[in-house]
């Protein structure tokens, strides 16, 4: 059994997620804040007549701030009925990995990173963390 | 065709839908002779149809399908089986049926159709004889039709043309057509059922073109290139009538709720050993479907009240000088681009103390807060949650019971509620309901650098102080800012400080927009007021549901997105119960809460005189240039948002000399259900609340009677005579809203 995912970096690791959840990829929009609204959410975007809320994955995953002078690219993910965008540093590519690479996040791994990660994929060169993204993105 | 009442046109509609199927379902069966599905789908359209037409006392159309359903039967119960002739004479059964229709459709009755020699066909083959070969089979008859069923079948051809006399013109074959250009579609052709799944992606499109309309517009007036600015505006109206077209799909008159009342209202009435006569007034306003199934509940809930709680037993009537039966009253009816559904009762009121104490007692506002309470304003506690109870219902004679739950309902919806009552007369709910949730009117504003929406439903007014007159007319009062809006404490709450976010704002002007809410009005500090625009409302994300203070967010013209702001929730999160604490218990009178039919705008004309208008009707003021009024005849008019309007001077109409000097033209536009005038005046003075009664004894022409504003002598303008004078049609289009008008004179 292999699954197909969509990789993208944040904070120099190799994260991926279910290609079935994934509607598109796109540069970063124009975004219009959003005050009192939870630290994660980072504001709404206009794609194609439709709002959607951008979702910060390095604030979700307890990652230090992204550069300001860096662009974030977007994942937009459909994920119980509901679109939304996930800020990302970087895409990869669309990759299969195969279940026998996948094993369970380890038990030293803590905090938001181990509730929002499935687990980690071995691939040669590095560790692909596959998200969550139903829990990653529920309130 | 206009005197052919519902029930009728009902049952038109619908038989005309089951015909259609009856005809494939009859070719059908030609295929498999055997099924019962079939027949059993057969007989049962033609037995609705008979058991209609026999209630709707058509007799001829109940014969054939008396007979019809007979020969259905046996074939149904296999007694018979089919062979050609039966489907012929069943398909000429059909025709005749769908003549019948067509003349009743025409003019109401049967006309002179003859169903004998049908019938006699049916007949024949019910008794187990061939049908008899009718002599004056047509020559025109289509061969197509002999040749489909080429056994020898005189029946097949007879129905149509000899049944019909010469004299009959039948409607539907397009030679008669011809003859009757004028003929009006059928109601089978002019209305088809629509899939509500289809009508809502429809109007989410409309919705996205209007956005990118929004847009373009926007673009084009940047560009100042005459030809697309010209193309943009055609593209603006036509996206705008679209917008009417579609959203017109959606609406249904209220009537298709309130007919479940009547019975309600019975049974409940029955229970509770009260008579009770429901009136029902608008019955034809129309609102949208999903509006309407959201108002159902919390409807019917204040109709449950209005006989439980509200109206008296009929014994206590006769002892308050009432007639014992009591009357329900319900109203629908447009104002100011929402609807007003009202549900009165003539019973015994809600006294206001009786809620204070009840208030109190409850631990829901103080003794102090109460005291500075306007009679109205308490009223309004009736809706707050943790007040109603099965106690409170004695106690406080009747309503409350899940008021608060009628109350979140409603403005789920974006609609207010508020309640009037006078002690021994009766109560009135009036729920204000927009006419559509998916596209509202909103005034965009900025605050922060960033732009919010906020809908014109919650908007009262807008104050623009500069920087001098800011600092001394904005007051504070322990740490909390107010505002003297014409002689009354306005709170104030900065938007900047709810948000969390810093203002940009610095030149020290104030820019206030007047909010109602819950009730109250307040005064939302801004940076800078932009537009006012339609908006599409877009649901936002659930992470946002939690914040509360937005009820969702839009895409404006740039592309960009705003935040709509959520006016109840803002108004519930800034006017706490210790905010009133820090009104000026003097100053704080009941003008908050006053109902608009009381108060008055009053304007200025020559001679330095002044009349008063009712604001509920005045839908806005605006200023014309003099070069715009038209003429129609000797009439003056001007041409206003795609309509013409008539004009009335006011001073020509008093006989007044304008003291006004300039090309300008002030005017007030004044609208009742769904036509407008413009009412020339001088100047406008103010707003103000009518509370006292007209001093009737000094009248004039065109003068309803005459009140004291601010020590001042201001006449009441008859409104009804001023506009009569420019438009005498005015009032013919609609009783109801003339009744209306009356009773808010």
């Amino acid at each position: 059994m292999s699954t197909r995912l969509v990789t993208f970096t944040l904070d120099g690791r190799l994260y991926g997620v279910d290609v079935n959840a994934v509607q598109e990829v796109l540069r970063g929009q124009p975004q219009t804040r959003i005050p009192l609204a939870p630290e994660s959410v980072s504001g709404l975007i206009n794609l194609r007549g439709q709002v959607l809320s951008a979702l910060e994955l390095r604030a979700r995953l307890g990652l230090p701030d992204r550069d300001a002078d860096r662009e974030p690219m977007l994942v937009v993910v459909r994920v119980a009925g509901e679109t939304i965008a996930l800020l990302v540093d970087s895409i990869g590519a669309v990759m299969d990995v195969d279940d026998d690479q996948f094993e369970l996040p380890p038990d030293t791994l803590s905090g938001p990173a181990r509730e929002f990660l499935h687990g980690a994929y071995k691939l040669d060169s590095q560790l692909l963390l596959a998200l969550d993204v139903d829990r990653a993105v529920a309130a | 065709m206009d005197e052919i009442d519902e029930i009728v046109q009902e049952f038109l509609v619908e038989s005309h839908e089951n015909l259609d199927q009856l005809d494939r379902d009859l070719v059908a069966l030609e295929r498999e002779p055997d099924s019962r599905d079939l027949l059993g789908s057969i007989f049962r359209t033609i037995h609705t149809i008979k058991g209609t037409s026999g209630f709707l006392a058509f007799g001829q159309l109940e014969s054939v399908t008396h007979v019809g359903e007979n020969l259905l039967a046996r074939l149904r119960d296999g007694k018979m089986s089919m062979s050609p002739q039966t489907t012929d004479v069943l398909l000429a059964m059909v025709d005749k049926v769908r003549d019948l229709l067509a003349a009743i459709e025409n003019d109401g009755t049967e006309g002179q159709t003859d169903v004998s020699v049908v019938v006699a066909q049916i007949t024949a083959i019910l008794e187990g004889k061939a049908p008899e070969p009718v002599a004056a089979a047509p020559v025109e008859e289509p061969v197509a039709e002999t040749v489909a069923a080429p056994v020898a079948q005189p029946a097949a051809p007879v129905a149509q043309p000899v049944a019909q006399p010469v004299a009959q013109p039948d409607p539907g074959s397009p030679a008669v057509e011809h003859e009757e250009p004028a003929h009006r579609r059928t109601v089978a052709e002019s209305s088809i059922r629509v899939d509500v799944d289809l009508l809502d992606t429809l109007m989410r499109l409309v919705g996205e073109l209007v956005l990118t309309r929004n847009q373009v517009v926007r673009q084009a007036g940047d560009l100042q290139d005459v030809d697309l600015m010209r193309s943009s505006q055609r593209l603006n109206l036509i996206a705008s009538e679209l917008q009417e077209g579609v959203m017109k799909t959606r609406m249904q008159p209220i009537d298709n709720l309130w007919s479940k009342l009547p019975r309600v209202v019975r049974d409940l009435g029955a229970n509770c050993g009260k008579q009770v006569s429901l009136t029902m007034v608008g019955k034809e306003t129309e609102l949208d479907r999903t509006l309407l199934e959201a108002v159902k509940d919390p409807l019917t809930h204040l109709v449950r009240n209005g006989v439980d709680h509200g109206l008296e037993s009929p014994e206590d009537r006769v002892a308050a000088g009432k007639p014992a039966e009591g009357v329900l009253t319900l109203r629908a009816y447009h104002q100011g681009g929402q609807v007003v559904v009202e549900v009165s009762d003539d019973g015994a009121g809600i006294d206001s103390e009786k809620v204070a104490a009840k208030a109190i007692e409850r631990g829901l506002r103080t003794q102090a807060q109460i005291a500075q309470m306007s009679p109205t304003d308490i009223l309004q506690l009736i809706f707050v949650a943790g007040f109603s109870t099965a106690a409170a219902v004695t106690n406080v004679s009747g309503r409350g019971v899940g008021m608060d739950v009628v109350k979140t309902n409603i403005e789920g919806i974006g609609g207010t509620i508020e309640v009037e009552s006078v002690v021994g007369r009766g109560t009135t709910c009036r729920l204000r309901i927009p006419l559509t949730l998916a596209i509202v009117p909103a005034l965009t504003v900025e605050c922060a650098g960033d732009r919010y929406a906020i809908p014109q439903v919650s908007l009262l007014e807008l104050v623009s102080l500069d920087a001098d007159r800011a600092a001394s007319a904005v007051e504070d009062i322990n740490g909390a800012s107010v505002y003297r809006l014409r002689g009354t404490l306005l709170p104030l709450v900065r938007l900047a400080d709810v948000l969390g976010v810093e203002s940009v704002r610095s030149d020290g002007h104030v820019v206030i927009a007047v909010l109602q809410a819950e009730g109250k009005r307040f005064g939302l500090v801004i940076d800078r007021v932009l537009s006012t625009e339609e908006i599409v409302v877009k649901p936002l994300g659930s992470q946002m549901k939690a914040i509360g203070t937005y009820s969702g967010a839009t895409i404006l013209g740039d592309g960009r997105v705003a935040l709509i702001l959520d006016v109840q929730a803002l108004a519930r999160r800034v006017l706490n119960a210790d905010a009133l604490d820090q009104d000026d218990a003097d100053e704080r009178d009941s003008r908050g809460a006053v109902a608009e039919s009381l108060r008055l705008l009053v304007a200025g004309l020559g001679g330095g005189r002044r009349v008063a208008i009712p604001l509920s009707s005045v839908t806005r003021l605006e200023n014309f240039d003099q070069s715009a009024v038209e003429r129609i005849g000797n009439r003056e008019v001007v041409q206003y948002r795609g309509g013409i309007l008539p004009v009335v001077r006011l001073n020509n109409y008093y006989g007044a000399l304008s003291d006004r000097e300039g090309d300008e033209l002030v005017v007030v536009i004044y609208t009742v259900g769904e036509r407008s005038v413009a009412i020339a005046v001088d100047e406008i003075v103010d707003i103000v609340d009518e509370n006292t009664e007209f001093h009737d004894e000094v009248t004039d022409h065109g003068v309803l009677g005459s009140t004291l504003v601010r020590d001042r002598i201001v006449e009441v303008l008859d409104v009804r005579a001023a506009i009569l004078s420019a438009d005498p049609t005015f009032y013919t289009a609609s009783d109801e809203f003339d009744a209306q008008l009356q009773e808010t004179m």
